[in-house]
């Protein structure tokens, strides 16, 4: 992946076919400490001790039709490599936290990314999850959850109209969090 | 479009998008599966949708319903576009952005499917 908003997708995608109804996306970057940390949080089925201890395994999918499952082991690599690491907290019944972080002035971390198409892409294909998103930026906090864009937009929350201006606004507030243009 | 800055603005849509909104009624006339799976997303399936999205919106179409296939078991063929029209569905492979926005203009709106790019049929 190129960016890491596409990896929050993934990791996202997974919650949902783990059949998640609210997923948090909790994103904080941290200057002083050098540290960006993206954590994903999931009320889905969540795995047992077994699959838990093969995630990371490339030969290791619940998908029918794949033999391999390459989103988080590559992820690792990925992390690791940039003094960071990734931590999956998961019990079956309750749920999955997937935790990744990076140092943040790492010359191999990749950029955050387009975070705004990656939380419309979701409301896009899947209005009926709640999906609540946080962001930080050297403790400058800006969040928004699903349920509050509904309660705004109602019934027209899937029209491409309002979902292009939702992500409009999503990136006027992320670049205001950097410290504006 | 002037991009939104407050929450207040976003309301303002809303009202726009009601207009458009009343005049379909019952089930969406065409449905698009995109395939987002790790495949999907690495190839490119986030801005395929961000395209479909931009051109729906540009043409005022609203009779549309998106809907998110995981993987279709297709990963050579990644992205994948499906469109389901008129009781038939045609699969798309390779989708770029672009190529996104003319399945939308011809396919989506007009009813032509675009030969060149069928992968398979349903």
């Amino acid at each position: 992946m190129e960016e890491l908003s596409l990896n929050i997708l993934d990791i996202i995608e997974n919650s949902l076919k783990a059949n998640a109804k609210n997923i948090e996306v909790n994103i904080i970057e941290d200057d002083n400490k050098d540290l960006l940390l993206i954590e994903i949080k999931d009320d889905g089925v969540g795995m047992d001790e077994d699959l838990l201890k093969r995630v990371f395994d490339p030969f290791t999918t619940t998908s029918a039709n794949k033999k391999v499952g390459l989103g988080l082991p590559l992820l690792k690599l990925e992390a690791e490599s940039c003094d960071g690491g990734i931590f999956i907290e998961s019990e079956k019944g309750k749920g999955t936290t997937v935790k990744i972080c990076f140092r943040k002035s790492h010359v191999d971390t990749p950029p955050l990314g387009d975070i705004a198409s990656t939380i419309v892409s979701v409301l896009a294909t899947h209005p009926e999850v709640n999906l609540h998103y946080r962001h930080e930026v050297n403790q400058k906090v800006f969040e928004i959850s699903t349920e509050d864009l509904r309660k705004i937009c109602s019934e027209t929350i899937c029209t491409p109209l309002v979902l292009n201006g939702i992500r409009g606004f999503l990136n006027e507030q992320i670049k205001d969090l950097h410290g504006g243009a | 479009m002037d991009k939104i800055k407050s929450i207040e603005e976003l309301r303002k849509l809303r009202e726009t998008a009601q207009s458009f909104l009343k005049a379909r009624q019952g089930e969406a006339k065409v449905k698009i599966y995109i395939s987002m799976g790790t495949v999907g997303i690495a190839a490119g399936a986030r801005d395929v949708l961000l395209a479909i999205l931009d051109e729906l919106q540009k043409r005022n179409f609203t009779d549309v319903q998106i809907i998110e296939r995981g993987s279709m078991g297709l990963d050579i063929e990644e992205p994948v576009v499906a469109v389901e029209r008129d009781g038939v569905k045609v699969y798309y492979g390779h989708v770029t952005p672009e190529m996104a926005r003319e399945i939308v203009a011809s396919h989506v709106i007009n009813g032509q499917i675009v030969s060149d790019w069928v992968i398979a049929k349903e």
